[in-house]
């Protein structure tokens, strides 16, 4: 029996794992993305990332991005030399991708703050 | 003088979520914000999270804001930018605000107010650590702004005192962007922030968490070269002999926030102890007729989502309010209680449910919460896993408050 406290939303339900048999059964959650988040937590943990990117402006020399799905834990680290090697020099708005398919995850890094070139 | 119906000041999210739900109401509306752009913190708060309870969304800080901003200005409300409050006068009926920016002076009144101020970041003034200020100091808040808005990497090496929400935030955030988050030192035997936090943010990063634990020295004279971290008891005293020196270039804070309300004390507002924030009742109305006050100028809030609820049902009663005749009637909190918010209900009574925001004291598995009207337990619940760092909510028909000469709130454990 594993325990771990869902960190999907505020709620931090405790996660109560049973791995023991084949089946993994999952207790204690309010809802099911709970045992979802357990069944990933055992087998590959998911996470989302936010940083920023470098861009050309002064007024604006950085702009915040997130990854728009989920990747995996492990992964967090490739997902950052990426972020950390664009610059960003034309306008953009929020949600478009400043990286397309990062590090081959089927996943952009997309803007979460508009920018402009000013 | 320009007159207006509703002033809100701040455009946080709790000052745009108050002005667009003034708005609706039909009145004229004015927020006023002294920073260049709309939002707030949330501009610099680009972790993801907001937004679960009100959008059924996982959003970045900037992208809830924009929500509000958006909405804003497809409704457009008047906003004044860059602009400070300079002050604050109680008229016979409504306030008077003089306002400063680069178009000069100016003078507005309104009928009814909202106060959406925020909050502020404790400092280490206020923790009492020794030694000279060299540079290297920075609350987390402001090392967010550093890394997340001027895109500056404010330290290689730190150690992180506090485990509030931001603290933990910004051990990932350097963690990401490479720079060495030695630990986190607590001074409390519990930590401060969300568990989901201490999780996805120290955990996955392996990043000790400390408790019982503070800093009570810093060493250099133009930049921070160390940290000397020792023991404490319970309470919260440093163990003489336990204490040893950490070599790092950055000591980052999160020991707390303070609800910011030097405008609400220009109008002679006082202030709850335990909240840091004014006294109101279920309109969110502070003791002055028609001064109402929503999000982290009332309580310190976890969640941003609670922020735009609450100031979305002040915004709307700001714009209601009419001067009827009324009395106030006091809550008396007994048992577990961190606070209670509201500290008053106002007869005659409305309609709209009761928002009530409140902490528990100590951590409890499980709580009830009584609610007692003329001496008599009229509503019970019970709360599981219930723990000072997590608000709780809840909501109260306004029935139950009926011909009440006595009101109070209890929490209590159960076994």
């Amino acid at each position: 029996m594993k325990e771990m406290i869902c960190i999907v939303c505020p709620n931090g339900c405790h996660l109560k794992i049973d791995a023991s048999k084949e089946e993994i059964k999952v207790t204690g959650n309010l809802c099911p993305r709970g045992e979802a988040f357990a069944r990933a937590e055992m087998t590959c943990p998911m996470r989302t990332i936010s940083s920023t990117v470098k861009t050309t402006s002064s007024v604006q020399p950085v702009v915040s991005v997130k990854v728009s799905q989920e990747i995996p834990k492990s992964k967090i680290f490739d997902v950052m030399d990426q972020i950390q090697s664009v610059v960003l020099d034309h306008d953009l708005d929020v949600g478009q991708p400043i990286i397309q398919n990062v590090c081959d995850l089927g996943v952009d890094v997309i803007l979460t703050t508009s920018f402009r070139n000013g | 003088m320009k007159h207006v119906h509703t002033i809100v000041i701040g455009g946080g999210p709790a000052g745009l979520a108050a002005a667009i739900s003034a708005h609706k109401q039909g009145v004229s509306v004015l927020l006023i914000e002294r920073e260049s752009k709309l939002g707030g913190i949330l501009k610099q708060c680009i972790h993801d999270g907001f937004g679960l309870d009100r959008f059924k969304e996982r959003l970045t800080g900037p992208e809830y804001a924009k929500r509000f901003i958006d909405e804003l200005d497809a409704l457009s409300i008047d906003v004044l930018l860059s602009t400070t409050v300079l002050h604050i006068a109680k008229e016979k009926e409504g306030y008077c605000l003089d306002v400063v920016n680069a178009d000069g002076v100016a003078r507005y009144s309104c009928k009814s107010l909202v106060l959406s101020t925020g909050c502020r970041e404790r400092t280490s003034r206020q923790v009492f650590i020794h030694g000279q200020r060299p540079s290297g100091v920075y609350t987390a808040g402001s090392a967010q702004y550093f890394m997340n808005i001027l895109g500056m990497l404010p330290t290689r090496r730190c150690v992180i005192l506090g485990s509030g929400d931001i603290g933990l935030i910004m051990a990932r955030r350097l963690s990401l962007e490479g720079a060495q988050v030695l630990g986190v030192y607590e001074a409390k035997p519990t930590p401060s922030g969300l568990t989901r936090n201490l999780l996805q943010c120290l955990e996955d990063y392996n990043i000790p968490l400390h408790l019982s634990h503070t800093v009570i020295k810093v060493y250099g004279d133009s930049r921070l070269e160390g940290v000397e971290i020792s023991k404490v008891d319970e309470n919260m005293h440093p163990i003489p002999g336990t204490s040893f020196r950490v070599d790092c270039d950055a000591l980052i804070l999160s020991v707390g926030l303070i609800p910011e309300n030097e405008l609400a004390e220009s109008l002679s507002i006082s202030l709850d102890p335990k909240t840091k924030g004014p006294f109101v009742n279920q309109y969110f109305m502070t003791e002055k007729e028609g001064c109402f006050i929503c999000g982290n100028a009332l309580h310190v809030n976890d969640l941003v989502d609670h922020v735009s609820y609450c100031a979305t049902k002040a915004g709307a009663y700001a714009a209601q309010y009419e001067n009827k005749k009324h009395y106030d009637q006091p809550v008396q909190v007994e048992g577990n209680f961190g606070y209670f918010i509201p500290q008053r209900i106002r007869y005659p009574l409305g309609e709209d449910p009761i928002a009530c925001y409140f902490r528990v004291n100590r951590e409890m598995k499980k709580a009830k919460f009584s609610l007692i009207v003329n001496d008599q337990i009229i509503y019970t619940k019970v709360f599981h896993h219930v723990k000072p760092p997590e608000m709780e909510f809840l909501e109260l028909k306004q029935d139950l408050f009926k011909g009440a000469k006595t009101i109070s709130v209890k929490m209590e454990e159960l076994l």
